[in-house]
C-alpha cells in the first residue's frame, strides 16, 4: 500500500515519537499496564502505515458490491437502502404478540423478527408436562397454524419480512408461514423472511437442541433444498454467531465458529443433495453480535465478509459474487446489559448498534434496556427503535460507505481477527470438521474457558462494567417490567384442546403416519411438514414423530 | 450434624427448557476451583430429574438456575420433591434473570438465597463457604 520511502519515514517517525514518550511523564502511568479489547485482545498504543503495508487496496479493501466484498455487500449500501429495523419481539400469547408487531410497525420499524417461548423452541406444545410454568414466558406461545394465524393478523406478508428465531422445529414454524400466506392468496415467491435453522450452533452454544446432529442437519438441508425450488426469497438459515458470543466466546471465536458451521452447511446440502453451490449459496444468510468494543467489532464485520468471500469462492468454487457475498442481520450484545443502573443501557446499546452500522449490517436489533430484567415493555422497546431511527437519520453516519476503511488501526485489526479465525478453522478441519470437535466439546469448552476468564477479570476489575464494579450506587426501584400473566397458559391450552377437537383428526393420523415413513427415507419432508401444519397438526406431535425416529440430544454438560 | 471432613458437594441444576447455561457453567468452575465437589446436570432437567440427582450424589447444596422466567413453577417444584424425598436438609439457592419482587416469595418457600446478574463470584463462593456444612 505504501513506497518504500514512505515506509522509511514512517519508520523515521516512530522514533522520533519514541523518544517524545521518553519525557513524558505520563509513560509512567502507561508502563505495566495492559491494553486489551473486551475478548482480551492485546491492542498497541499506535497504529501507522507499517501495520498494513503488505494489504493490497484491490486485493483485500477494494469497493462495495465487489469482492472480496471487505467493504459490504451493495454497492450503494445505505445510500441506496437504509438497514432493516428488526426488532425481535415475542411474549404470552398470539395476541400479545401481535399488537406488540403492529405497534413496532406503526413506530416504523421496517422488518419483523419473532421470539417463540421455550416450549415452542423446545418442540412442546403448551400442554406437555415439560413446558410447565414456561409457556409464553420467553417468547410467543406457537402449537398449531390457530395460533399463526392469530400472530399474523392483518400482517402484510407481501410487503414486510419476517424474522423468526426457531431451530428444531424451523420447518414446522416456517411451514405455518407459508400456508398462512398461501390462505391469503399471496404466492410463495413473493414473501420473504428468515429462519434462524441453524443447529450446529445450538450444540456449541445456544442449546435449544431436539434431534443428534445428523438428523438435525437433515432437517436443515431440507428446508435449504425446498426454499431453493419454492420460495426464492427465503432465507432458510441464519448461521449464527450471535449465540456463540452471548454463551462467553470472543470475538475471534465468534466469527471462526460461525464461519466454521456455514462451511459444514455447504457441504452437506452439496453432498446429501447434489445440488450446485451457486444455486443456494447466495441465500445463505448470517447473524453476529455486535459487543462492546467499538473497533474489534468493526473489524470482525469486515473481517468475516472477507474470509466467507474466500471460502465460496475458493474453497468451494462458487462462480456466482452473489454466492460470495456474506449478508447478515446484527443483535446488540444482551449479555453486555446490566441490571444494575438499567438506564445505562441505552448508551451500551446505542454504541454497539453504531458498531454494527459502520460494520455495515443488512438488519438490526437493538436490545431494550430492560432487557436483562424482563421481556421488555413497550415503552424500552420504543426506545430501542428509536436508536436505530436516530443514528439512521441524524448522525450522517450513512453517508459514506465503510467510513473507517484504510484506518491503519482497522485494517490492521481486520487483518488480525481474520488470521486468528483461520487458525481456529484450519485447527477444526484438522479435527475432521465442526461436528467432530463438537463432538469433542472443543468449541464448547473454548467459550467456557473465554467466559471464565472474563468474569474473572471483572471480579478483579481488570475490566470494568459501569454500575457493577465501579461506579455502584445504591439501586432506586427498577423500571417497571412487563410481566407475562400465569393465565396466558391457561388459555393456551384450553385453544390448542379447542384445535384438536375441531380438526379432522383421522387426516391428521394419516399425514404424520406418512411424515414417519417418509423421515426413514431420506425424501425432502417439507412437504410432510406443510401438509400436517395445514391440518392443524401440533408442533409436538410433529416433533415427537422425529424424537420417536431419531431420539434426543442430550446436553454432555461441559463446564 | 458432624462434620465428617469432606468437602462441600454442590449440585449445578438447570430445571426446565431454558437453554442459558453460561452462568451455570461459570458458576460451576467457581465452585469446583473453590475446592468444593461440584456436579453439573447439564440443561433442560426436570424438578424430578434434579432431585433424583441429589439424593443420589448426596449433596449439601442445590444452585438452581433459571432465565426463563419460570422459576416460580420450577424452583417450588424442586422443594416440593425434596421434602417428599425427606430431603429438605439439601439447602437450595438459585440465580437467573428473577425479578426482585418475587425474592420473597421465594425464600418464603425455602430458597435460602437468590444470586443476581453482577453477584461476584467472590461474595457467592463466601455465601456457600458462610451457609453450608457438609452432610455426614
Amino acid at each position: 500500500m505504501f513506497s518504500e520511502r514512505t515506509l522509511r519515514e514512517v519508520e523515521a517517525g516512530k522514533k522520533r515519537w519514541e523518544k517524545e514518550l521518553e519525557k513524558g511523564k505520563r509513560q509512567k502511568a502507561e508502563k505495566g499496564r495492559r491494553f486489551s479489547t473486551v475478548s482480551d485482545l492485546e491492542i498497541k498504543s499506535i497504529y501507522t502505515p507499517e501495520d498494513i503495508k503488505d494489504l493490497d487496496f484491490s486485493k483485500d479493501i477494494g469497493y462495495p458490491g465487489i469482492f472480496p466484498f471487505t467493504r459490504v455487500c451493495q454497492p450503494t449500501m445505505y445510500r441506496g437502502k437504509e438497514w432493516t429495523f428488526r426488532m425481535f419481539a415475542g411474549m404470552g400469547s398470539a395476541e400479545d404478540t401481535n399488537k406488540r408487531w403492529h405497534h413496532l410497525l406503526r413506530e416504523g420499524e421496517t422488518g419483523l423478527s419473532t421470539a417463540f417461548d421455550f416450549p415452542t423452541l423446545m418442540g412442546y406444545d403448551s400442554d406437555s408436562p415439560r413446558a410447565r410454568g414456561e409457556c409464553g414466558k420467553c417468547g410467543v406461545a406457537i402449537d398449531t397454524l390457530r395460533d399463526f394465524e392469530i400472530l399474523t393478523h392483518r400482517i402484510p406478508l407481501d410487503s414486510v419480512t419476517t424474522s423468526m428465531t426457531i431451530n428444531p422445529p424451523a420447518s414446522i414454524l416456517w411451514a405455518m408461514y407459508l400456508v398462512v400466506a398461501e390462505k391469503a392468496g399471496i404466492s410463495w415467491d413473493k414473501i420473504g423472511g428468515t429462519i434462524q435453522n441453524d443447529m450446529l450452533k445450538e450444540f456449541i452454544a445456544q442449546k435449544t437442541f431436539m434431534l443428534p446432529p445428523e438428523p438435525s442437519i437433515r432437517l436443515v438441508s431440507d428446508t435449504i433444498e425446498f426454499g431453493t425450488q419454492h420460495v426464492p426469497l427465503w432465507n432458510t438459515v441464519s448461521i449464527s454467531g450471535y449465540h456463540i458470543r452471548e454463551a462467553g466466546s470472543t470475538a475471534i471465536q465468534e466469527l471462526a465458529f460461525t464461519l466454521a458451521d456455514g462451511i459444514t452447511y455447504v457441504e452437506d446440502v452439496i453432498e446429501r443433495k447434489k445440488m450446485d453451490v451457486d444455486s443456494f449459496a447466495p441465500r445463505l444468510s448470517f447473524f453476529f453480535n455486535s459487543h462492546l468494543d467499538f473497533f474489534e467489532e468493526i473489524a470482525k464485520f469486515r473481517a468475516a465478509r472477507r474470509m466467507w468471500a474466500h471460502i465460496m469462492r475458493y474453497r468451494f468454487k462458487a462462480k456466482d459474487p452473489r454466492s460470495w457475498w456474506m449478508r447478515f442481520h446484527t443483535q446488540t450484545a444482551g449479555c453486555s446489559l446490566t441490571a444494575q443502573q438499567p438506564y445505562n443501557n441505552i448508551v451500551r446499546t446505542t454504541t454497539q448498534a453504531l458498531a454494527a452500522v459502520m460494520g455495515g449490517t443488512q438488519s438490526l436489533h437493538t436490545n431494550a434496556l430492560d432487557e436483562t430484567l424482563a421481556l421488555p415493555s413497550e415503552f424500552a422497546a420504543t426506545i430501542a427503535l428509536r436508536t436505530q431511527q436516530i443514528l439512521a437519520d441524524e448522525t450522517g453516519v450513512t453517508n459514506t460507505i465503510d467510513p473507517l476503511a484504510g484506518s491503519y488501526f482497522i485494517e490492521s485489526l481486520t487483518k488480525l481477527m481474520e488470521e486468528k479465525a483461520w487458525e481456529y478453522i484450519n485447527k477444526i478441519d484438522d479435527m475432521g470438521g465442526i461436528l467432530a470437535a463438537i463432538d469433542k466439546g472443543f468449541p464448547q469448552m473454548e467459550i467456557a474457558d473465554a467466559a471464565y476468564h472474563y468474569q474473572q477479570q471483572i471480579d478483579r476489575k481488570e475490566k470494568i462494567v459501569v454500575g457493577v464494579n465501579k461506579y455502584v450506587v445504591e439501586e432506586k426501584a427498577p423500571p417497571e417490567t412487563l410481566r407475562i400473566d400465569e393465565a396466558v397458559e391457561e388459555k393456551q391450552i384450553a385453544r390448542l384442546q379447542k384445535v384438536k377437537k375441531e380438526r379432522d383428526n383421522r387426516r391428521v393420523v394419516q399425514i404424520l403416519k406418512d411424515l414417519r415413513a417418509a423421515s426413514r427415507t431420506d425424501k425432502n419432508l417439507m412437504p410432510y411438514v406443510i401438509e400436517a401444519v395445514r391440518e392443524y397438526a401440533t408442533e409436538q406431535e410433529i416433533c415427537d414423530v422425529w424424537r420417536d425416529i431419531f431420539g434426543e440430544y442430550r446436553d454432555p454438560g461441559f463446564y | 450434624m458432624v462434620n465428617s471432613g469432606r468437602r462441600i458437594r454442590i449440585l449445578v441444576a438447570k430445571p426446565g427448557l431454558d437453554g442459558h447455561d453460561r452462568g451455570a457453567r461459570v458458576i460451576a468452575r467457581a465452585f469446583r476451583d473453590a475446592g468444593f465437589e461440584v456436579v453439573y446436570t447439564g440443561l433442560h432437567q426436570t424438578p424430578e430429574q434434579i432431585a433424583a440427582a441429589a439424593l443420589q450424589e448426596d449433596v449439601d447444596l442445590i444452585g438452581l438456575s433459571v432465565l426463563s422466567g419460570a422459576h416460580m413453577y420450577l424452583f417450588k417444584r424442586v422443594l416440593e420433591l425434596l421434602k417428599a424425598n425427606n430431603a429438605d436438609d439439601v439447602m437450595v439457592i438459585g440465580g437467573g434473570i428473577i425479578p426482585e419482587e418475587d425474592i420473597p416469595k421465594l425464600k418464603k418457600l425455602g430458597i435460602k438465597e437468590i444470586f443476581l446478574p453482577g453477584t461476584s463470584l467472590d461474595k457467592i463462593v463466601g455465601w456457600v463457604r458462610d451457609n453450608t456444612k457438609p452432610r455426614c
